[in-house]
């Protein structure tokens, strides 16, 4: 026992010799750098590096309507690939602040190695507006892996026999569904293409919008229907009135066959989830909307830990904490020093100062939530710090 | 300088409570002026330092590969040196003020920034964000007031170690990144501790501190040494580092000297301060126990803009860019509530500040009764309190402060003759 552990130590130490090599000058580029990391110094280079944070940066941007565009991202080396269907949250300076957001990757995975998302401009929308009229070719943006269970199961895609599918859209909840009808039906300058692989495919599409000229995508839709790669219902609220779930059945005769996908706000998500289950049916979907964020004076503050505590508008999350008995870090108490700063996960809190709000939505900001000041913001509504 | 209480003329007697809390409303519409405009354009800013900061560190680390080649060396010292100022000053400060937060960039953060110096950042943010910037120029509450080893103030009492701090003064500057290592620390104080009562909170600071050096060093003088080795230029680089972080040292020594040392700027009494400060008041306290320097584009960008140092005491938070703005809106309040902005060239600051460092080496009145004719009498005096107990001390005081006092009543009725 005690000769063979030496002996397995040598063989297995000479072999990643250049592991250790490569660890040594990795060493000796960290102590020529400290206290910065050689990160630091690459990404003025070259951002989208292997090894880098990924990033991406934006190679065109499509008007697609008259308040939606396709952004086209060139990631980062270490981009993990997608499959269609999923999103991606991006981060990007919004008036020098760093807003995250989610969106649906509109393309499937594409021979140049690029990525899109198509982004509609929401009123009051800081980050689609900025996105659809402000954002230039060049900018530099932050992603996170792609992500999300709304995806076509293999044993749909790869066949053997048909496999009858029905999407439902719903306003910007078309992209993910125009990014998996994209990587089935490739479209080029000849037209549609109808490759074999997707030939045992019986796709309908019902796809609910306010009105044509509003409809996202509606010529790509308008285009796969006439190559006959999809059957398209359009319903629009201005020349058909609004949707009435059960009446699904009579747009789509031979609903019963098939499994159904759908993507649009939680109204009409929460409708079809009850007309399915009546009939019990196949049922995929993904909502579009963020929850709203209630914002009033005071409320509920809950932290890391699990302690909460019921606070007034007037009381800061400092001495919220504090008479919770949550380990708060602080300082001046008076917003000078930044000793209190801890990040906010969910909800809203006032400046007491000058009254300024600031909202964190779990999966829209941050990963790591907003840093905020603690000694000079209350509650300004339900929240959730992280300490 | 003696606490404003303690003064003949206190700068403040003509504002009435109701003054200065409109001085505060005043003072909070220009912040909120600069925040309400705060944006893309403050980002780039930042971001473009950062990132010519690091292209000239990185281009003069660079050309030092070769600093045996004495042209070399010049210049890769300067590009150093300017690289580790602009680092500490106008970035690393500032950053670690929170000033750049709002862009909820984790790289550009107060929680995250670490600097080129020899203090953590940790350490830092607490003695300078927390006690020097809410307690600024409290006498016993404010350690910048001479870093605990110097005495600032006419109401520290005098001991004849104090005539050594002309000399403590330009040592601190020249290693001045230990220096405020070592007043994070409270070295002084936890030293005095006995070591089994020394604070758990101290210990743990102080290794992260010397863990810091220790690195901080490696690359200086070993690393970047090692890597000129092949060009025959270890001890040029070696000398090139040294070089710079003394320039950079002395550098920020004397722009911090002149944000609150020069003579003029006023100190508080801890006993007058209310139990609770109202924000005018605050406000108040940050206008007078500072001082600007005037000069250049240059000159203020390589001081961080703590050039600007009324400003930044009034809003430490907000992106030191705009400090020079804000300037202008700040002067004309000073002007509209009649109170003295203190502003000079940098030489005449650095003078100043020097001069009362000297001055206040001495016992209170004693240059001021000094001339030629009395100097050896005087020096006599001096040599026996120097060696003397506390009585004859006590007793030598006394007198130095009356003949100052009969001095100061003749000039007075000069003045009032030849008016």
């Amino acid at each position: 026992m005690s000769s063979s552990v030496p002996l397995l130590t040598t063989t297995a130490g000479r072999r990643p010799g250049s592991t250790t090599l490569r660890a040594r000058l990795e060493r000796i580029a960290n102590a020529a750098v400290t206290p910065l990391v050689p990160a630091d110094y690459l990404d003025l280079f070259n951002p989208l590096r292997a090894g880098a944070e990924l990033r991406g940066k934006v190679v065109a941007v499509t008007p697609e309507t008259a308040d939606a565009a396709t952004i086209v991202i060139r990631p980062g080396r270490d981009w993990a690939g997608h499959v269609p269907g999923q999103y991606v949250r991006v981060g990007i300076d919004v008036d020098g602040v760093r807003q995250w957001r989610a969106y649906s990757l509109t393309h499937g995975p594409r021979p140049d190695g690029n990525i899109s998302i198509t982004v509609k401009a929401v009123p009051d929308g800081v980050v689609s507006h900025h996105l659809v009229h402000r954002v230039r070719v060049g900018t530099l943006v932050h992603l996170e892996q792609a992500t999300g269970e709304f995806v076509l199961a293999p044993e749909v895609t790869d066949g053997p026999g048909t496999a009858k599918l029905l999407f439902v859209t719903a306003g910007s909840g078309v992209t993910p569904v125009v990014g998996m009808l994209r990587n089935l039906f490739p479209v080029t300058d000849a037209g549609v293409v109808r490759p074999a692989r997707s030939a045992h495919l019986d796709i309908t599409v019902v796809h609910v919008a306010p009105s044509r000229p509003d409809s996202i995508f509606i010529r790509d839709l308008e285009a796969l229907d006439a190559a006959g790669a999809i059957h398209l219902v359009a319903r629009y609220d201005d020349v058909h009135g609004l949707l009435d779930v059960d009446t699904l059945g009579d747009l789509v005769p031979d609903l019963g066959e098939r499994a159904t996908y759908a993507c649009g706000p939680g109204g009409l998500l929460d409708a079809l989830e009850a007309h399915h289950a009546a009939r019990d049916l196949v049922l995929y979907t993904e909502q579009f909307r963020p929850a709203t964020l209630v914002v009033g004076e005071g409320g509920e503050v809950t932290f890391a830990g699990g302690a909460s505590v019921e606070t007034d508008g007037a009381t800061t999350l400092l001495d919220a904490g504090e008479s919770a008995g949550v380990l708060m870090p602080s300082g001046c108490r008076m917003g000078v020093c930044f000793g209190c700063v801890v990040p906010l996960k969910e909800g809203s809190v006032r400046d007491l100062r000058n009254g300024a709000l600031t909202t964190a939505v779990p999966g829209e900001t941050g990963p790591e939530g907003i840093r905020i000041q603690t000694c000079i913001t209350a509650a300004a509504g339900p929240c959730h710090l992280d300490v | 300088m003696t606490v404003v209480t303690k003064k003949d003329q206190n700068p403040v007697a003509h504002l009435t409570p109701e003054d200065i809390e409109q001085l505060g409303v005043e003072l909070d519409a220009i912040r909120q002026e600069v925040l309400d405009t705060r944006g893309e354009r403050d980002a780039a800013y930042i971001r473009k330092v950062i990132d010519a900061q690091r292209k000239l560190e990185l281009g003069s680390r660079a050309v030092l590969l070769a600093s045996a080649f004495p042209p070399a060396f010049v210049v890769g010292t300067i590009g150093l040196s300017i690289a580790k100022i602009v680092e500490n000053m106008e970035i690393g400060h500032n950053v670690m003020h929170g000033q750049w937060d709002w862009m909820r960039d984790p790289k550009i953060h107060s929680t995250t920034w670490e600097w080129d110096n020899a203090s953590t950042a940790e350490g830092w943010k607490h003695s300078h964000n927390e006690v020097h910037h809410t307690y600024t120029n409290i006498v016993g509450k404010d350690n910048d007031l001479g870093y605990g080893i110097m005495r600032v103030d006419e109401d520290q009492r005098w001991v004849p170690m104090y005539l050594a701090q002309p000399l403590w003064n330009f040592i601190n500057a020249c290693f001045f990144e230990y220096g405020i290592a070592a007043y994070d620390l409270e070295l002084g104080k936890n030293l005095k501790t006995p070591k089994d009562r020394r604070p758990e909170s101290f210990k743990k600071a102080a290794r992260a501190t010397l863990g810091k050096i220790r690195k901080q060093m490696t690359k200086d003088y070993v690393v970047h040494p090692l890597l000129s080795l092949p060009t025959g230029s270890f001890l040029p680089t070696l000398a090139a580092n040294f070089t710079a972080n003394l320039v950079r040292n002395v550098w920020s020594h004397s722009v911090i000297m002149c944000g609150h040392f020069p003579e003029g700027v006023e100190t508080y009494e801890k006993a007058a301060i209310p139990e609770r400060e109202t924000r005018g008041e605050w406000y108040l306290r940050q206008m007078l126990g500072s001082a600007n320097i005037s000069g250049s584009k240059a000159m203020h960008f390589m001081t961080g803009n703590l050039s600007h140092q009324i400003e930044h005491h009034l809003f430490p938070d907000l992106p030191s860019n705009r400090y020079a703005e804000v300037a202008p809106k700040v002067q004309a309040l000073f002007e509209k509530y009649d109170l003295n902005y203190h502003s000079a060239s940098l030489p005449a600051q650095v003078y100043s500040a020097w001069h009362r460092v000297v001055r206040l080496s001495l016992p209170n009145g004693w240059m001021e009764t000094t001339t030629k004719e009395n100097l050896p009498s005087q020096l006599k005096m001096l040599w026996a309190m120097t060696t003397g107990d506390r009585k004859v001390r006590r007793v030598a005081q006394l007198r130095l402060e009356q003949q100052a006092r009969r001095l100061r009543a003749q000039k007075k009725a000069d003045v009032a003759r030849v008016a």
